[in-house]
Parts: C-alpha cells; sequence; structure tokens
C-alpha cells in the first residue's frame, strides 16, 4: 500500500488516481460550474443576438436610479466575494468564530444584491409597464430575455444565500471541514462571475444617455 | 474517499493582502465599465470594449478567488479548453444577428 501511494505521488499526475489532488466535493462543483457556465453563456447569447438585431431597442436604464443601483448590486457582490474567499481563509487556519462572522457578511451583501434587484424589477414592472410578454415601447422580447436572465441568476443568488446560511450554521456547531466551506465559496464566486457579463451586457448597453 | 478528502483539503491559496488588491482591481475596472458606457461608441465596439473587460475581471476571480491560479494545472486543461470552445462555437450565430438587423431596417 506505501509503495504503491509512493508510486502515485511520484507519477507525473501526482496522485495517481486522484489527478487533480483535489477533494471529489471540489471536483463535483467545479464541473457544476462548467455546466451552468453553458447554461448562462447560452442566454447571454441569446441576449446578444437579439439586442443586435432589433435596432430600436429600448434603453429604459437611466443613470439614477438604474445605473447607480446596478452598480452597487456590483459592488455588493464583488465585495461578498470578498468576504467569502476571507471565510475560506479563516476556515483554512482553524478559525471557526470568524469563518462564520465573514460567511454571514457575505450572505448579508447576497441579501443586499437581491433587495437592490427587486426593487429594480419592481420599478420596471409598475413605472416603465414592462413585463414578459409586453412593453411600451414594442419590443416584446426586451422584457423575455431580460427577466429569463436576470431572474435566473437572482434564483442562484438566492439559492446560494440558503446554501451559506446552511454552511455558516454547520460550521458554527462545529461540523464540516475546510474542503465544505470552499466549495459553497466557489459556488459563490461562480454567481458574482456571472453578474460580471449581466451587468455590463444587459444594463450598461442599455444605459440611456 | 474520506481520507482522500482530507488529503486534499491542505490547500493554501493566495494572502489577504493579495484579495484586498484583486477587490480593488475589480472595482476599478467596473468604474472603467460605467464610464464607458456613457462614451458615444457604436454598439459593437461598446460590446467588444465591456466583454474584454468583463473576461479580465472574470479572469481575476477564477484565478485568485476561485484559487484556480493555485490549483495544479491539469485541472484547469479539464475544464476551461472546452467551455472557452463550447462559447465560441455559440458565436456562430452572431452574424445571422446582423442580417436580421438589416432586414428589418430594409
Amino acid at each position: 500500500m506505501a509503495d504503491a501511494e509512493a508510486i502515485a505521488v511520484q507519477s507525473v499526475w501526482r496522485g495517481g488516481e486522484h489527478p487533480y489532488s483535489i477533494g471529489s466535493k471540489k471536483l463535483g462543483m467545479w464541473l457544476f460550474i462548467i455546466s451552468d457556465a453553458l447554461t448562462f453563456s447560452a442566454l447571454l447569447m441569446a441576449y446578444t443576438y437579439v439586442r443586435l438585431s432589433t435596432p430600436d431597442w429600448p434603453k429604459p436604464f437611466i443613470f439614477n436610479p438604474s445605473i447607480i443601483f446596478s452598480t452597487i448590486m456590483t459592488v455588493c457582490l464583488l465585495s461578498s466575494s470578498l468576504t467569502m474567499v476571507m471565510a475560506v481563509h479563516s476556515m483554512n487556519h482553524g478559525n471557526r468564530g470568524a469563518t462564520v462572522k465573514w460567511i454571514l457578511a457575505t450572505m448579508v451583501f447576497g441579501l443586499g444584491f437581491v433587495g437592490l434587484h427587486l426593487t429594480e424589477w419592481l420599478k420596471l414592472i409598475y413605472t416603465e409597464h414592462v413585463t414578459i410578454f409586453s412593453n411600451e415601447w414594442g419590443v416584446p422580447l426586451f422584457g423575455g430575455t431580460f427577466f429569463a436572465l436576470t431572474g435566473l441568476h437572482m434564483t442562484h443568488v438566492i439559492i446560494g444565500v440558503i446554501y451559506l446560511g446552511i454552511i455558516a450554521f454547520a460550521v458554527g456547531r462545529g461540523k464540516f471541514k475546510y474542503e465544505d466551506v470552499e466549495v459553497s465559496g466557489l459556488y459563490w464566486h461562480f454567481v458574482d462571475l456571472v453578474w460580471m457579463f449581466i451587468f455590463p451586457l444587459v444594463y450598461l448597453m442599455s444605459a440611456r444617455i | 474517499m474520506s481520507n482522500h478528502s482530507d488529503a486534499a483539503v491542505e490547500h493554501v491559496g493566495g494572502t489577504t493582502q493579495s484579495f484586498i488588491t484583486v477587490w480593488v482591481a475589480l472595482l476599478a475596472l467596473t468604474g472603467v465599465e460605467v464610464f464607458l458606457a456613457y462614451e458615444q461608441l457604436p454598439t459593437l465596439i461598446m460590446l467588444t470594449a465591456l466583454m474584454g473587460l468583463s473576461v479580465i475581471k472574470a479572469a481575476l476571480i477564477i484565478g485568485y478567488f476561485m484559487h484556480l491560479k493555485f490549483e495544479k494545472f491539469s485541472l484547469f486543461l479539464t475544464l476551461f479548453p472546452m467551455l472557452v470552445l463550447c462559447i465560441l462555437l455559440m458565436m456562430i450565430f452572431m452574424p445571422d444577428s446582423i442580417r436580421a438587423m438589416i432586414m428589418r431596417v430594409q
């Protein structure tokens, strides 16, 4: 057994049967992230196709409040990624108390993002009369693509907040290991990553100048 | 399997200072994006510039926050070339969007 492990360590794959030298949970999350990235890529491509093929695409996002709100939402997600990476860092050093605090900070930023996003949605629905099927500008695909893209992303954020809540609760009770926190962090960073494409494509490209 | 997980978790990537530096860089790039949105640029040039900046931001997040920079290169090779290829293949539809726009204008 010891010989087999020694051979595995010396091999070019450094790990033998575990070629990536990471745990199965982490590899599973990476594979999920790649498949989810393809889903969002397809939606973003569809949005871009419709955006480019429609000459009179509506530009409902005025600077105050829409662009300011969406920029603050971006800052919220970027800051939540920083707090999440600090949570992973703390867990790696065995500091469970700090890990829970950093995860809770991440959840606060996530909830802030959801709150601002819902405000933006309600403004569009009640002030601009945008629905999934129609709007005042005669470009029904605007609402369909906007709500599908941002709705799927917001669903990911809400699931992420619940996921982090479970992780924080378990870590606080002395359960779960470093890898579990790191895997939840991977998911959260991915949610942040997707927004880095939605924000410019959906909001900034449709900013009313 | 549990032994495997325990052995795999001993993994440290990045320092607090590097995380804060990346965060500041991401905020700065976001500021540049908002600034560009209010420049009078043609749609395609604007799209290219904003997506270029987004790719840089994505690389920073994946490399530092998701720790991929500190993982084995084989993990990157397994995951990302396939993803990039699939995304590039999706772009095959994009020229058709310009054709559709010209047809609508005519």
